[in-house]
């Protein structure tokens, strides 16, 4: 009698952890799921219209992509984004790196605190950073410029490239360093022929942390940017107060299927890296 | 040993063109934001003259004849060199009331008032407005005049300078700074208790479903985590607007009246489900780590030793478990605290948190010192969280994805 309870008891429990589960996992992609179809509506509607549901030809359009094609706005603010984004990157993986090997190296002096200090603004409140840049930045005369913008995605981005290279260098044999040594190898070449090329992935996906911190971030473009520095969230931000159109939803599925890419290449790079250690 | 110096200096200078990077581009940022929020030196570099005498004056009564004269004359300049505006702006902070008067007095006296003074100044003001004959005025404009100040963040927690000198609370309807401080304590570990409860088990199935499961679980974590906040942000103003797909489906369902559909957007609701939404991958991937590590045969130990399920996960799981929830948990909660583009897009008016007071006092009311003092303040909260989490969990261990 109590074994068969307690068989359906586990089994009630099992049924009610495998339905929770599913509903959190529901929650989490249901949202980013609704955006794809939603963007082929041919109505300027946010819910799926009877035609839709109905699977008509006509209730689907690609009319709001051709709409970014055709609004000048947004191929502008990708040109921004991309300025913006790439230059941040280029800076923040190169100063990032070279930092990390400093970091992973044991015989570095307060490791903790420095590593304490370049994390730091990965968790700095957004507002914040952008309230203090927009204050600083004006009276160097960098606010509304591009090149205030890339400074301050740079320092905002570099604390990813650190993370990722200081985890890549952990598992980073430095026998090969020394070999390289006995073979007469100075440290720069042996920096450059040998450890540069093995930790190759951590460092590129620490840039493309880098890269996406840059090309979602909007707090810092919205305080200190100016109309000539108008991204690609700072159009969306815009597009969500105003007027928001179904162009928008567009747009978001294009972001996301550049999610997509970015986590793939990520997690190609780290199974790469992590194969190199073994 | 071919380089120069020890191997600490060389390791140390490695890190230097970031960290020097990093002070001049964030940290001496902040350190202007924190200048910001004690000095202004805006009004005394406007009205240098009325200031220095204005100091000789007792402050009681009103001040000298000589004194009048000195400020019609600079108001006057003021307002030739485009200055009025932003000291009448300083000086209606301290009262309010005083901005009009600033403003319109030298408009009044006219261009030639200085060519062709008036036999009395004090008449001629105190004409203008009677402001000018209360000593509350005086006071208010040498106060606008100190360069350094405690009072942004006096107001930052609603306290105020009486004019006996004296500090006290605010009236009660004027205490909007620390309600909303407190709102956001509560709205973040609201968000963390919710991101928990939900990261928990899904952490769990990720880490205990089999390798084939397991990635495919994985990737349903990380594309959201990778998809942009603005994008996850517009997803739920779609999904649950009045019009949107949840309403619509409630509707259909014969759960929720057309005419009644629920407000689930623009207020704290929205807030709530969509912050928890985007911390979510924040709470999970730590979690997902540590339990990785814990072998399937501790739970099958306890099993056999006779322990029911909820017994093992008490006694077995949860513990090996805890590094995992700090972790989490902390870090859900100090980027909860700063959270500012959700809100101030889902949020309406009853959803808004701290950081988009901060943000209204820089676009919309342009007190940049008041805005300085909140952010000062939530900044030291998130320092102390941020050597919380050092503590607890080490920065070192931070890991992304």
């Amino acid at each position: 009698m109590t074994t068969a309870t307690t068989i359906a008891q586990r089994r009630l429990g099992r049924y009610a952890y495998v339905g929770f589960c599913a509903c959190a996992f529901v929650f989490l992609v249901a949202p980013i799921l609704v955006i794809v179809p939603l963007s082929f509506n041919a109505e300027p509607y946010f819910t799926f219209t009877e035609g839709m549901l109905r699977l008509d030809a006509d209730a689907w359009s690609l009319r709001w992509y051709r709409s970014i094609v055709e609004d000048e706005q947004w191929g502008r603010a990708l040109v921004n984004s991309m300025i913006i984004g790439v230059a941040a990157t280029l800076l923040a993986t190169t100063l990032g790196t070279v930092a990390a090997l400093g970091l992973a190296n044991p015989a570095m002096p307060a490791r903790r605190l420095a590593m304490g200090i370049l994390i730091s603004p990965m968790i700095t409140p957004v507002i914040i950073v952008a309230v203090g840049v927009f204050f600083f930045y004006s009276k160097l005369g960098l606010a509304q410029t591009h090149l205030g913008l890339i400074l301050a995605h740079a320092a905002l981005g570099a604390p990813f490239v650190v993370i990722t290279v200081t985890a890549t260098l952990a598992g980073f044999d430095q026998t090969f360093m020394r070999a390289a040594a006995s073979l007469g190898a100075g440290p720069l070449t042996r920096f450059r022929r040998v450890q540069l090329p093995l930790i190759a992935p951590g460092v590129f996906s620490g840039g493309l942390f880098a890269f996406a911190a840059s090309f979602d971030e909007v707090v810092v473009v919205l305080l200190m940017g100016g109309l000539e520095q108008r991204t690609i969230p700072r159009q969306m931000w815009s597009g969500i107060r105003e007027q928001i159109s179904p162009t928008i939803l567009a747009v978001a599925t294009l972001l996301i299927i550049f999610a997509v890419l970015v986590l793939f290449t990520v997690e190609w790079l780290r199974r790469r890296s992590s194969e190199a250690a073994s | 040993m071919a380089a120069a110096g020890s191997p600490g200096i060389r390791a140390a200078g490695l890190t230097i063109p970031l960290i020097a990077f990093i002070g001049v581009t964030f940290i001496a940022p902040l350190g202007t934001l924190l200048t910001r929020s004690v000095y202004d030196a805006e009004v005394a570099e406007i009205l240098p003259e009325t200031l220095a005498v204005l100091a000789d004056w007792d402050g009681s009564g009103t001040p000298s004849e000589a004194t009048y004269a000195t400020v019609a004359r600079e108001l006057l300049r003021a307002r030739d060199e485009r200055t009025l505006g932003r000291a009448a702006t300083r000086i209606n902070r301290i009262q309010s009331g005083l901005r009009s008067v600033v403003v319109k007095t030298p408009r009044r006296l006219g261009r030639d008032a200085d060519a062709d003074p008036p036999s009395s100044w004090r008449e001629a003001l105190v004409d203008i407005d009677d402001a000018w004959a209360e000593t509350a005025t005086w006071r208010a404009i040498r106060e606008a005049g100190q360069p350094y100040t405690a009072r942004h963040f006096l107001n930052a927690v609603d306290l105020e300078t009486r004019p006996d000198g004296s500090i006290g609370a605010m009236p009660e309807t004027r205490r909007i700074y620390v309600p909303l401080y407190l709102r956001t304590l509560w709205v973040s570990l609201g968000v963390t208790a919710l991101c928990l409860v939900i990261g928990y088990p899904i952490a769990h199935a990720i880490a205990h479903a089999g390798s084939r499961w397991s990635t495919t679980l994985l990737v349903l974590v990380l594309v959201p985590f990778w998809t942009s906040l603005l994008v996850r942000t517009t997803a739920w103003i779609v999904l649950l607007q009045n019009q949107g797909v949840v309403n619509d489906i409630l509707v259909l369902l014969g759960i929720v009246p057309d005419n009644e559909r629920l407000a689930m957007i623009y207020n704290m609701t929205g807030t709530f489900v969509a912050m928890t939404h985007v911390l979510l991958p924040f709470m999970v991937l730590p979690l997902y780590s540590v339990m990785r590590s814990i072998p399937a045969r501790h739970m099958d130990a306890a099993a056999s030793l006779g322990a029911t399920p909820m017994q093992a996960f008490r006694r077995v799981y949860w513990p090996q478990t805890l590094p995992g929830v700090g972790a989490g948990s902390l870090l859900v909660f100090i980027l909860a605290i700063g959270y500012y583009i959700t809100p101030a897009l889902v949020g309406g008016q009853s959803g808004q948190l701290i950081s988009n007071m901060i943000a209204y006092h820089m676009q919309t009311s342009l007190n940049w010192g008041l805005a300085a003092a909140l952010a000062a303040i939530l900044l030291l909260a998130v320092i102390g969280l941020y050597v919380l989490y050092d503590r607890v969990v080490g920065i070192d261990r931070m890991r992304l994805g």
